[in-house]
């Protein structure tokens, strides 16, 4: 496919993180693209040096440090910027987006919305309303209606190096689904369509936790008998809370559930399985943290799920255990001992 | 029951001055030039939806197929003559071009056009100005005649004045606003369905309002019958039957919606399609007329541009303190549920005679009806101003067209105004569980049934409808407490916006049960709650009042029982 320009205007992307910046990369091999970088430092490299963070940037890509600019010139725009910062970049933005325009996120991570002045700690019990996906925010935060999610197997460094890969467009809207096909589709890129807004967000969302216990596993130096088991009861935990959460389980077994599951829970690569790694081997999550130059969405991810699965009474046996490590001084190994005395033992039951 | 006289008894001038400007009269008068415009909508839209002549064919005889199943299951009196004839006719076309080697196109086209036309003439309303006026009258009259009659015990009371309809029925919520946005664009009213009297309850609020007349889709089995078939044609409405569920006549009433509402023809739907079974608020929403609203829209922004008439979404909620179709309403309901069993549609509005019994006893029983009119919406469920102009929960403007522009363009997608509906009915649906009227009965029913479903907590919904007589009765102090709690939390709730509730509920707890009491399903034979001798509070019938209950189903209430 050659890069022809299929949309008039120039695509919208925000966020100049690893995956903004592979996003960016792939739709500029068909667009103009124009990337929002808050930091001045990644504006100049990118636009001077035509990298940052030791990722290249295609020859297509601008970056610029104004939203308004973004918004008038573009109807298509990709928001990729964590989860923690996504409302207040909505609400930022918000103010210059029309009906017109169509956000296709890229963010793999969920919002609290809680009564004014509580904590998650103060919650009984979570409701649906107080967790939103990052489509759930867009629509909240804004005018716009014509919402999709990126999700699947993209590991970021694998995409810049041209290799083969997948993804999913998610929308109710057939014509977003279209519009992220003939965006991003290239020779080594293909994208599946899937109408399941809320449980493809989910997939991408929940394996983060699978990913964090899978780092651990290679921690702990336990194999892969144990990593096949732990996929696949992973996977069956994903589904009870995607489900409790509005999600269609046959998201769940698709490229955005299983395929992004295998990926993360193999690949060394993903920042959630170096937390889980590191974990293992004795350092403490604050150190972790400390030194990561992006965010690792399971952390959070793994706090709200736990409090998901008491308030929606869904089984969750791995997250559960993953918060006391993180949150409450549990070791890896006690944790590995206390899975294996689990005492459910039906195989697949949510079909 | 003492007689209560309510506030809200000012007269509304009409806000058109003449019938010469209503858009339904513009409408009938041409009707012939109008029908002609459905049938060309339809027939192309139809196209659009069969790829090829193949599937063309394919629809035209699931078509004949279904039709001549419905002629042979279940014939209604209003149904024509000739109904054998035509489709015996279909049939044999359809057969030649079977038999040909090369399917003709044009004559399954022909066939299709044919059909088409047989379907607009039949929904087709049939307005009169003087029927209008005369109907209108007649109904005013009548319905204050026998109100005076039945209130006022006297022998001369047939001919008092002393009460009216407004006496009788409240309306209230945003009445300003609904008749100021009638000026500047296309009212879309989408009222609650819960009875056969909203039709004829809403047709009064719309006259009383002083709103030019609307046109609606009537169930056809109505028009069975003379005298009401006569009251329809001439108040505005339009022929919708249920039998036919096939592609083409749906696209066909679509067609007749969309392009009424392009000529600015006020309109009204009943969007959760018929009457409620279980007697909850409608959750879920038919789409497809509602969807014609959006379609109407987008077709007027396409050809006037940005400043074109816009359409507006009223939600209105009817509530009631009696259902009188309830006892086979929930019982309809019940046997679906139960057994996920197709059941015969049983029809109560059979016969003038029963009719004329219902139409008495609502008046002569009693009772208060009330009428809540909600925040007038755009067609994608937007807040709008009294100007019409629409606006997001932050209060920025929006420019309703954008939603369907795509690259500085209005493009046509059916999948995504199918989306757009979806989410306008969720919009709805918020709206009716806000303005839908708590009323002294309803309070008590949901009170009633929720303590024997506590008492009986491992029971499922089947076996507590069952239960025993001896197992309903409630002490009355525990009802009165608990009644009481209740009432509570709905107040918080209105404080949030969440409810409302009518008038009469400002007032001391045993006041409520007693008017509640006195009211709930109060010509049933067998009475949803009455005191007993030794003062409990049991039920006659627990599927009524379950019905009744279910009416404040869906706020969360039942966790303070």
């Amino acid at each position: 496919m050659g890069s022809k320009n299929i949309f008039d205007k120039p695509i919208g992307v925000i966020g100049a993180g690893s995956f903004g910046l592979s996003v960016a990369n792939l739709l500029a091999e068909n667009s103009e693209v124009l990337l929002y970088a808050r930091n001045p430092e990644a504006l100049e490299s990118i636009n001077k040096k035509r990298e940052w963070n030791s990722y290249p940037l295609h020859e297509n890509v601008t970056a610029i440090d104004d939203l308004q600019r973004l918004a008038d010139t573009c109807d298509i725009i990709f928001p990729v910027v964590p989860s923690a910062n996504f409302r207040e970049m909505m609400r930022s933005l918000s103010p210059f987006l029309h009906p017109y325009h169509i956000l296709i996120h890229g963010t793999k991570g969920l919002n609290l919305t809680l009564p004014e002045g509580k904590t998650l700690a103060d919650m009984q019990v979570l409701e649906r309303q107080h967790i939103k996906t990052m489509s759930e925010l867009i629509m909240e935060e804004s005018v716009v209606v014509r919402v999709g999610c990126l999700a699947g197997p993209n590991l970021a460094k694998e995409i810049s190096q041209g290799l083969p890969a997948a993804t999913v467009v998610a929308s109710p809207f057939n014509e977003v689904i279209q519009i992220g096909q003939q965006l991003l589709r290239s020779d080594r890129f293909q994208v599946y369509g899937n109408p399941d807004l809320i449980g493809i967000e989910l997939c991408g969302v929940l394996k983060n936790i699978i990913a964090i216990a899978s780092g651990a596993l290679s921690g702990l130096g336990l194999g892969e008998n144990a990593r096949s088991l732990l996929i696949s009861r992973g996977m069956v935990e994903m589904i009870y809370l995607g489900k409790a959460l509005g999600g269609n389980v046959r998201s769940f077994i698709g490229l955005a559930g299983i395929g992004d599951l295998m990926a993360t829970s193999h690949s060394t690569l993903s920042r959630n399985f170096t937390v889980g790694r590191r974990l293992a081997e004795g350092e403490t999550l604050d150190n972790i943290l400390a030194d990561m130059h992006e965010v690792a969405e399971g952390v959070n991810t793994i706090m709200i799920a736990k409090k998901i699965a008491e308030s929606f009474k869904v089984r969750a046996p791995i997250t559960e255990i993953l918060h006391r490590v993180l949150f409450e001084g549990l070791t890896m190994e006690e944790a590995v001992q206390y899975l294996m005395k689990y005492p459910l033992n039906v195989d697949v039951d949510f079909i | 029951m003492k007689l209560k006289r309510y506030r809200s008894k000012r007269k509304y001038e009409p806000i058109l001055p003449g019938p010469r400007e209503w858009p339904v009269v513009q409408l009938s008068r041409n009707k012939k030039q109008f029908l002609k415009e459905v049938v060309k909508e339809a027939y192309e839209r139809i196209k659009g939806n069969t790829r090829n002549k193949t599937a063309l064919i394919e629809e035209l005889e699931t078509t004949l197929y279904k039709e001549k199943a419905r002629i042979r299951q279940t014939p209604w009196k209003v149904d024509p003559d000739d109904e054998h004839q035509f489709w015996g006719k279909v049939k044999d076309e359809l057969l030649e071009i079977s038999q040909q080697k090369t399917k003709d196109e044009e004559k399954a086209n022909k066939v299709l056009h044919n059909i088409i036309e047989r379907y607009a003439e039949e929904i087709a309303g049939n307005f009169n100005t003087s029927h209008y006026r005369f109907a209108r009258g007649l109904v005013t009259f009548g319905f204050n005649r026998l109100l005076n009659a039945a209130r006022i015990k006297k022998l001369g009371g047939f001919w008092s004045n002393e009460l009216t309809m407004n006496d009788k029925i409240q309306i209230n919520g945003e009445v300003e606003k609904l008749r100021t946005l009638a000026k500047k664009g296309t009212i879309v009213i989408v009222p609650t369905h819960s009875s056969n009297l909203d039709s004829i309850l809403i047709g009064w609020v719309i006259y009383t309002l002083g709103l030019p007349p609307v046109i609606y889709g009537a169930g056809l089995n109505l028009f069975n019958i003379s005298v009401i078939s006569y009251f329809m044609n001439s108040l505005g409405a339009y022929k919708v039957d249920r039998r036919k569920k096939n592609m083409i006549y749906l696209e066909t009433l679509k067609a007749y919606s969309a392009l009424a509402l392009k000529k600015g023809c006020q309109s009204l739907f009943f969007p959760g399609g018929t009457r409620s079974r279980d007697g909850r608020v409608e959750k879920e929403l038919k789409l497809g007329l509602l969807g014609t609203a959006i379609e109407a829209q987008r077709s007027n922004y396409q050809e006037h541009g940005k400043d074109s008439e816009k359409i507006f979404i009223v939600p209105v909620s009817l509530n009631y303190h009696f259902v009188l179709e309830a006892p086979s309403l929930i019982r309809q309901y019940l046997e679906k549920q139960g057994q996920e069993r197709y059941y015969v549609e049983n029809d109560e509005f059979s016969s003038s005679y029963k009719i004329i019994t219902f139409l008495f006893k609502f008046f002569t029983k009693g009772s208060d009806i009330s009428v809540s009119i909600g925040e007038a919406m755009d067609i994608l469920g937007n807040k709008v101003d009294e100007e019409g102009r629409s606006f997001d929960s932050k209060g920025r403007e929006i420019q309703p067209q954008d939603y369907f522009v795509f690259q500085d363009k209005i493009t046509v997608n059916k999948q995504r105004e199918a989306e757009y509906t979806r989410m306008l009915s969720k919009k709805i649906v918020e709206q009716y569980s806000k303005i839908a009227r708590v009323f002294s009965s309803h309070l008590i029913a949901f009170t009633a049934f929720e303590m024997i479903r506590k008492r009986n907590k491992k029971l499922d919904l089947f076996s507590l409808l069952r239960l025993p007589e001896e197992d309903l009765a409630i002490d009355f102090n525990e009802f009165r407490i608990t009644s009481q709690r209740i009432k509570n939390k709905i107040e918080d709730r209105i404080k949030e916006g969440r409810m409302s509730q009518a008038e009469h509920m400002d007032d001391t707890i045993d006041n409520i049960i007693e008017h509640g009491l006195l009211n709930l399903g109060m010509y049933h034979s067998k009475r949803p709650l009455i005191k007993t001798k030794q003062g409990d509070i049991t039920t006659m019938d627990m599927n009524l009042l379950y019905f009744y209950r279910n009416r404040l189903d869906g706020y969360g209430l039942e966790k303070h029982i």
